[in-house]
């Protein structure tokens, strides 16, 4: 999960955040790293150029991107999925 | 105003950098100087970052605090609209389109940034022309107060187009 919050990091332009400074459970948007609707298709620009998934129902967006743990599961999910 | 890697207000340098650093690495210094504590500042583009760093500079000292928000307006103008963010973004979409660098193809975003920062909501517009018409802009101030329209504003000039920028900013009030 390292890796992947050092991408959301350079991803999303966090320059004042540090990987660790990012719970694994902690929520990604609002109350929690404070992220917004632009930051959620940066993120989707993330899944597919580091992890080649596309999203296929945006209903899904919440769930998978709550929490940097749940984005990691989703990718695991989709890379045994496709083994 | 802000040129040559220098920030001045009342045309005294209050801060500068050596000439030769680059833009992207003067406005990161000139935000931990000025400001820091705002996170939003690393994800805009240029044209915004020296907008904001210009406002901030003046609104530190002299804040607009005594006007409603609706009673403060921006009026700004710069020769190259977005076009330094339009070609960033243009590069970004042989790969991966940017939506980060999308929200700024506009050149009247920088009075968006300000007006989230300083809780602006007054009139305001964005004018593009090949050079600083402070008379131009001045007048329609001047016309915006005249009428009530607002009671201060936040005008003049804010271009960047590659690794040439200049801002230029005045605080008018009633």
């Amino acid at each position: 999960m390292a890796t992947l919050k050092a991408q959301i990091i350079e991803q999303l332009n966090l320059q004042e955040v540090k990987p660790e400074d990012i719970g694994d459970d902690t929520p990604l948007f609002k109350d929690g790293l404070g992220l917004d609707s632009i930051d959620a298709l940066e993120l989707i620009v993330l899944l597919q150029q580091h992890y080649r998934i596309r999203i296929a129902n945006p209903e899904q967006g919440p769930e998978i991107f709550h929490s940097v743990r749940s984005i990691a599961n989703f990718i695991t999910a989709h890379q045994q999925q496709n083994q | 105003m802000i040129r040559n890697n220098r920030i001045y207000r009342n045309n005294e340098v209050i801060w500068e950098t050596p000439e030769n650093q680059p833009l992207p690495d003067f406005l990161r210094a000139a935000y931990d100087h000025i400001s820091g504590q705002y996170p939003k500042f690393h994800k805009m583009d240029h044209l915004s970052k020296l907008g904001w760093l210009a406002a901030e500079v003046l609104l530190q000292h002299r804040p607009f605090t005594r006007y409603a928000p609706e009673q403060v307006g921006l009026i700004l103008a710069n020769r190259s609209a977005s076009l330094d963010t339009d070609l960033r973004y243009f590069d970004s979409i042989k790969e991966f389109p940017s939506p980060a660098l999308f929200v700024y193809t506009l050149a009247n975003i920088v009075m968006g940034e300000i007006s989230i920062r300083h809780g602006f909501k007054g009139e305001n517009a964005f004018f593009t022309s090949d050079r600083y018409d402070e008379v131009l802009l001045m007048d329609y101030t001047k016309q915006l107060l005249t009428e009530g329209a607002v009671s201060a504003v936040l005008c003049g000039w804010v271009e960047v187009m590659g690794s040439e920028y200049e801002v230029i900013l005045h605080q008018i009030e009633k």
